[in-house]
């Protein structure tokens, strides 16, 4: 009773809750400051599209309309023709990433490993149409980030 | 007087509110950086430093920003009141800073008698400063008036009831420490003091320090009594100002801040007065400003700690705690003055006996 009236009257809560504000004023802060520095990303990150082409520079991409039918927000957009050799190849491969929710559906769908999402995230744009990816672009980020790729693929296989 | 001596004197003047009222808006400039610092710390983050070095450059960015924005005025609104209401809030808080003593000076030995650093070292400064700044109730009325919209009234309604109620603590408390000191003079409050911390008021009067930046807290509306602003009314009385007129509600918000942080270390932390008589060397203004300071801290860490008070809650505190307390400590105070055999106690801090 006593000691109630007292914690009441002299706002003995009020003073630990400040005494817990006073001390995390002085502990190390967290902040990550971001265009310098960076958080450690995960091989799994799910971020900018890639195609992938084999060593001998033969796309993998095999048209087989599998990542088209999968995602789910309708952002693939595949036409497919013969090439001359006979193999069944695309003709457009087109990603609006504007439509893109980053679900990695297609890279699983994937038979052949040929669409990938690398660690990329930084391609914001002010145009809609900038977020527009055709095939060019999507193979050009393949094998920009090949390597980037390969050792996101390896670092993830023990598990997959 | 010659015409000469008139303008002479008005130059003086000018000079005088300008050497307030410029620092004022500085520092009010920079509580707003000091508080996204102070609370991004308490908050584990390291707050705004990216413009100029360390942030310093925030506030003006942040000015900057407010000042070319649009004003928007709301077509159905009352236009005379709406542009004055920001004006009629901010002017009441500056207006007291004329009576505040931020220390004395004797000059550097040029004058015999040390002069009170004051615009006007008035007689009745203590009921000056009551009367000057209940007025500000009206800039925040008249905005809710204005606005004619729900939310604005509301939460003008809200500010004002807030504000008249936790004034007349403030202003009892405001009596025990004029028993005490027998003078509205703040200069002479401050005087009574000397001598080191246990002549301070806050010795004696503590449950008073506590009543009154407490209630300080609440006559700004800050945290935990921020309920004016509350997010059920949006925003409270400035939900339809924009720009530079939003502004000056805030830059009357803490303008107050500083007013109670500077009121509450002239009346019960010893004014310019060292804690220590022998450190009384280093100028009493610093003194001041430093106890200042940090209770502007106080006002901070107090926003970055506790959450708000219901209204119900809110009003509970203020009338049924802080005004038995109060008028209980007047009623002990005078009983201790006046009695024989107990006056002994208290004469140590009664300067006018």
């Amino acid at each position: 009773m006593l000691k109630r009236a007292f914690k009441t009257w002299f706002l003995w809560e009020l003073l630990i809750g400040l005494s817990v504000t006073g001390r995390y004023l002085f502990k190390k802060k967290i902040t990550v400051e971001y265009p310098e520095e960076k958080t450690p990303l995960s091989p799994r990150f799910r971020g900018l599209h890639g195609l992938r082409r084999y060593e001998s520079g033969e796309e993998r991409c095999i048209a087989c309309k599998l990542c088209e039918v999968v995602c789910p927000a309708l952002a693939i957009t595949i036409e497919s023709e013969e090439r001359d050799d006979g193999s069944r190849r695309t003709t457009r491969y087109d990603i609006d990433m504007s439509k893109c929710i980053y679900c990695g559906f297609c890279q699983e769908a994937c038979p052949v490993d040929a669409i990938v999402e690398t660690q990329e995230f930084e391609y914001a744009t002010e145009t809609r149409s900038g977020l527009y990816y055709t095939k060019d672009m999507l193979l050009a980020n393949g094998q920009r980030y090949e390597a980037q790729i390969a050792a996101n693929i390896a670092a993830d296989a023990p598990y997959s | 007087m010659s015409v000469m001596d008139m303008v002479i004197q008005a130059v003086i003047w000018a000079l005088e509110i300008l050497a307030i009222a410029v620092p004022v808006a500085l520092s009010v400039a920079y509580i707003t950086y000091a508080e996204r610092r102070v609370i991004g710390w308490i908050q584990v983050r390291k707050g705004c430093n990216r413009v100029g070095p360390a942030g310093l450059l925030q506030p003006l960015a942040d000015g900057l920003k407010l000042f070319l924005k649009e004003t928007i005025i709301p077509a159905r609104a009352n236009k005379l009141l709406f542009v004055g209401a920001p004006v009629l809030a901010l002017v009441p808080t500056l207006v007291a800073f004329a009576v505040v003593p931020f220390g004395e000076t004797s000059l550097f030995g040029q004058w015999e008698r040390p002069h009170v650093m004051a615009i006007s070292n008035m007689n009745v400064g203590l009921l000056y400063l009551m009367a000057i700044s209940s007025l500000s109730v009206y800039g925040f009325l008249m905005a809710g008036w204005a606005s004619n919209s729900k939310y604005p009234i509301m939460g003008s309604i809200r500010s004002t009831c807030q504000m008249i109620s936790y004034e007349i603590s403030m202003g009892f408390g405001l009596v025990t420490v004029m028993m005490l000191s027998g003078s509205l003079n703040l200069a002479d409050i401050v005087h009574a003091q000397a001598g080191g911390l246990l002549h301070w008021y806050m010795i004696p009067l503590f449950p008073m320090l506590l009543v009154f930046f407490i209630s300080g807290c609440a006559e700004t509306g800050r945290t935990p009594f921020d309920l004016t602003e509350t997010e059920e009314l949006v925003s409270g009385y400035n939900v339809e100002y924009s720009g530079m007129w939003f502004a000056t509600f805030s830059l009357a918000e803490y303008g107050a801040m500083i007013l109670i942080s500077l009121m509450t270390s002239i009346l019960f932390l010893g004014g310019w007065y060292a804690p220590i008589p022998a450190l009384d060397i280093i100028p009493g203004t610093v003194w001041l400003l430093a106890k200042t300071s940090f209770l502007v801290f106080v006002f901070i860490w107090f926003r970055a700690t506790f959450p708000r008070y219901r209204y119900d809650q809110m009003m509970r505190l203020g009338w049924k705690i802080f005004l038995p307390w109060t008028l209980g400590w007047i009623f002990v105070l005078g009983v201790f003055i006046y009695t024989p055999g107990l006056d002994h106690i208290i004469n140590f801090w009664l300067a006018w006996r």
